[in-house]
């Protein structure tokens, strides 16, 4: 069963007259139990997305469905199973911990004993810090929080808009790790992201950029997208090189990545050989080329490309 | 029903915990009810005279010292001639001047024919006529005591009484406009903040995807500052009573009752207002703009309203401070009972009631 169906969606915003286009005519589905992947850069339309489909907004153009529910005509059913958590915090900062599950329970007509197995493994992190306001919780303690106010009415479908922005790496690790044991409890997991790291901790991923879907696949699918070598060169003088690099015409791409950059030919075929004479000719020290498997920024930045 | 409960509870949690604006809330009406009620005011006291007395004789000085006694004058000069009354009116000094003509008393007693004249300062012609209307009394109850002396044969006397306020205080008029005006103001800027608040924090956008419904969430924001509205209530009800003297002549449930019931007419107008409103600061400023001048203009008790042009009588009605203002002089200060006002207190729920449906038709169930 398919837990979200977006078809054709289109949404513009009219700014001073201005048409912006937010999303246009996207289409994919999610399946039941399966954590999916929004991954874009800022300004793609995942929030606008995210809206439409926690029947915030209304889209332009379009149908969808979540749960079998539409977006519009039946959004009083939606509101009773979905998930929601914002990118922006958005819980009461003058309320406790507790007084913030407790109100969000009631409010959902549920009570926090009935699904306390749901977000224990989540609650019990800040349970030590339940009577202080929520204004005064430290980034990755508000995303718990935020986490277990959307989880406490056992949603079918949760919808995540950037949880881990603004996050240390530790508490993102942990984040992900509770997604992957919501999902086991059957719980459709949608979840946006602008870090391409996060990518290949779902099921699938939606890669989106300026409104649009550039791919539809598996992690693994999407970097099998990905057919020419790459290259990783490293070498005394980084910014000299990336120059010389690009000056040659047969390169097709080269961008910074860690400590390396990465390499694309427009041709393949003696590729290594190519870049040696580079590094010779500049007189650059320390030189080191690989060929590397891509990852999904590499995939992201050739679909960009395109 | 939990749910609505869960929802009172924490909006009062956010009034409770904001100990600042709980402050501001309590105590603004008190000082703005001390404040307008003693400086609006149009009564007259110890307005400055001067007193030019040619004739200096039983009668004048009789006259003159009951005037200077009286609580609305303060003699502060005897001058010795015109130009000096003028200089004096120049200088600011005086308000009003009182001549004596010469042989005022002979006039007075022989040819049965005495003048005064009473020169005011009629820059500002309410009060002008103010005081020449109370020293005229003065000198006309001089006359009578004289006349009861010495009979004469015809005389017509007017005899005046000032019902409901026999002391003609201001305080009688202006308390219950005063009340109407900061229980507007103060009740409607409570909830003019309350929705928008959530839009501007981001937490109506998690409210929204909830089964949570319109109706519920405003009737839920507008029951605890109604508690806030009732202490409100109280503490203008004391100091009208102790501090600014007007007594409540008639019931006092009746009056709480109906100042309760236009307490939840301003939250509904405020409610409103916050439907409407993007940010904290335009709520806050629309509130404020559009209902203190038409309060103040259209509630009757500064300007009265069968004084105005036809189409501003009819602009009137809609506020429902005038109805308030008719309800609270009727019921504090004459003493009429439910039976005299059950109009204007239908008037007002029925307001009431329109302003909540078009506030929960109006309330946004999307972001856009």
């Amino acid at each position: 069963m398919q837990s979200v169906v977006v078809e054709n969606i289109s949404k513009k915003y009219v700014v001073k007259k201005k048409a912006t286009e937010a999303l246009s005519d996207i289409s994919f589905h999610v399946d039941k139990g399966e954590i999916f992947g929004i991954i874009g850069p800022d300004g793609a339309g995942k929030t606008t997305l995210f809206r439409i489909l926690t029947t915030l907004l209304v889209a332009d153009a379009g149908k969808a469905a979540v749960d079998g529910f539409d977006v519009v005509k039946d959004y009083k059913q939606i509101r009773n199973r979905a998930g929601y958590m914002p990118g922006k915090f958005s819980l009461y900062q003058d309320l406790s911990v507790q007084e913030n599950l407790e109100f969000f329970a009631a409010i959902f007509n549920t009570t926090i004993q009935e699904n306390y197995g749901l977000i224990k493994d989540i609650y019990q992190q800040i349970e030590p810090f339940r009577t202080r306001k929520a204004g005064q919780l430290s980034g990755g303690m508000k995303q718990k929080l935020a986490l277990s106010c959307a989880l406490i009415h056992k949603p079918s479908v949760l919808f995540l808009d950037e949880p881990t922005t603004g996050v240390d790496a530790v508490s993102r690790k942990e984040f992900w790790e509770m997604l992957h044991r919501l999902k086991r409890e059957g719980i459709t997991i949608l979840v946006s992201t602008p870090y391409m790291d996060e990518a290949s901790l779902c099921d699938r991923v939606a890669l989106i950029q300026k409104g649009k879907i550039l791919s539809i696949d598996t992690p693994k699918g999407v970097t099998k997208q990905f057919r020419k070598p790459l290259w990783a060169v490293k070498a005394n003088e980084m910014y000299r090189l990336m120059m010389d690099i690009k000056t040659d015409p047969g390169v097709e791409s080269c961008y910074p990545f860690g400590q390396y950059h990465h390499i694309v030919f427009k041709n393949p075929g003696d590729d290594k050989k190519r870049l040696e004479e580079i590094i010779q000719k500049g007189h650059f020290t320390n030189a080191e080329i690989n060929n590397i498997e891509p990852n999904i920024e590499d995939c992201f930045m050739a679909l960009m490309k395109e | 029903m939990k749910q609505f409960l869960i929802f009172v509870k924490k909006e009062w949690l956010h009034i409770w915990r904001d100990s600042r604006t709980l402050f501001i809330l309590v105590w603004m009406p008190i000082v703005q009810i001390v404040l307008y009620g003693f400086a609006l005011t149009n009564e007259v006291k110890n307005s400055t005279i001067a007193i030019f007395d040619q004739s200096k004789d039983a009668a004048t000085t009789a006259i003159s010292n009951e005037i200077s006694a009286s609580r609305y004058f303060k003699l502060v000069k005897n001058v010795h001639s015109y130009k000096e009354i003028e200089a004096t009116f120049k200088q600011g000094k005086i308000r009003m001047a009182i001549v004596f003509p010469n042989n005022f008393s002979n006039d007075l007693l022989h040819s049965n024919h005495a003048q005064v004249q009473l020169i005011a300062d009629a820059s500002d012609p309410n009060t002008a006529n103010t005081l020449t209307n109370y020293a005229s009394s003065i000198i006309s109850d001089y006359q009578q005591r004289l006349n009861n002396e010495q009979q004469l044969p015809y005389a017509i006397n007017t005899q005046l009484r000032m019902l409901y306020n026999p002391e003609l205080k201001g305080a009688y008029n202006f308390v219950p406009g005063v009340m109407a005006l900061v229980l507007m103001l103060v009740c409607a800027m409570m909830t003019s903040i309350a929705i928008v608040k959530e839009k501007e924090m981001g937490t109506m956008e998690v409210i929204l995807v909830s089964p949570l419904k319109p109706f519920l969430i405003i009737i839920a924001k507008t029951i605890p500052y109604l508690l806030v509205s009732v202490l409100n209530i109280a503490s203008i009800l004391l100091l009208s009573v102790y501090v600014l003297g007007v007594p409540i002549t008639g019931n006092l449930w009746l009056l709480i009752w109906e100042s309760i019931l236009f307490t939840v007419t301003s939250l509904s107008v405020g409610i409103l207002i916050s439907n409407s409103a993007k940010t904290q600061q335009v709520a806050m400023f629309t509130s404020l703009m559009s209902l203190f001048l038409p309060t103040l203009l259209f509630s009757g008790f500064l300007f009265p309203v069968e004084n105005m042009p036809l189409p501003l009588q009819v602009i009137s009605n809609i506020v429902p401070a005038k109805w308030y203002y008719i309800i609270v002089k009727a019921v504090m200060i004459k003493g009429l009972g439910f039976s005299y006002v059950w109009k204007e207190t239908l008037v007002l729920v029925g307001m009431t009631l329109l302003l909540l449906i078009i506030s929960i038709r109006k309330f946004k169930t999307r972001l856009a």
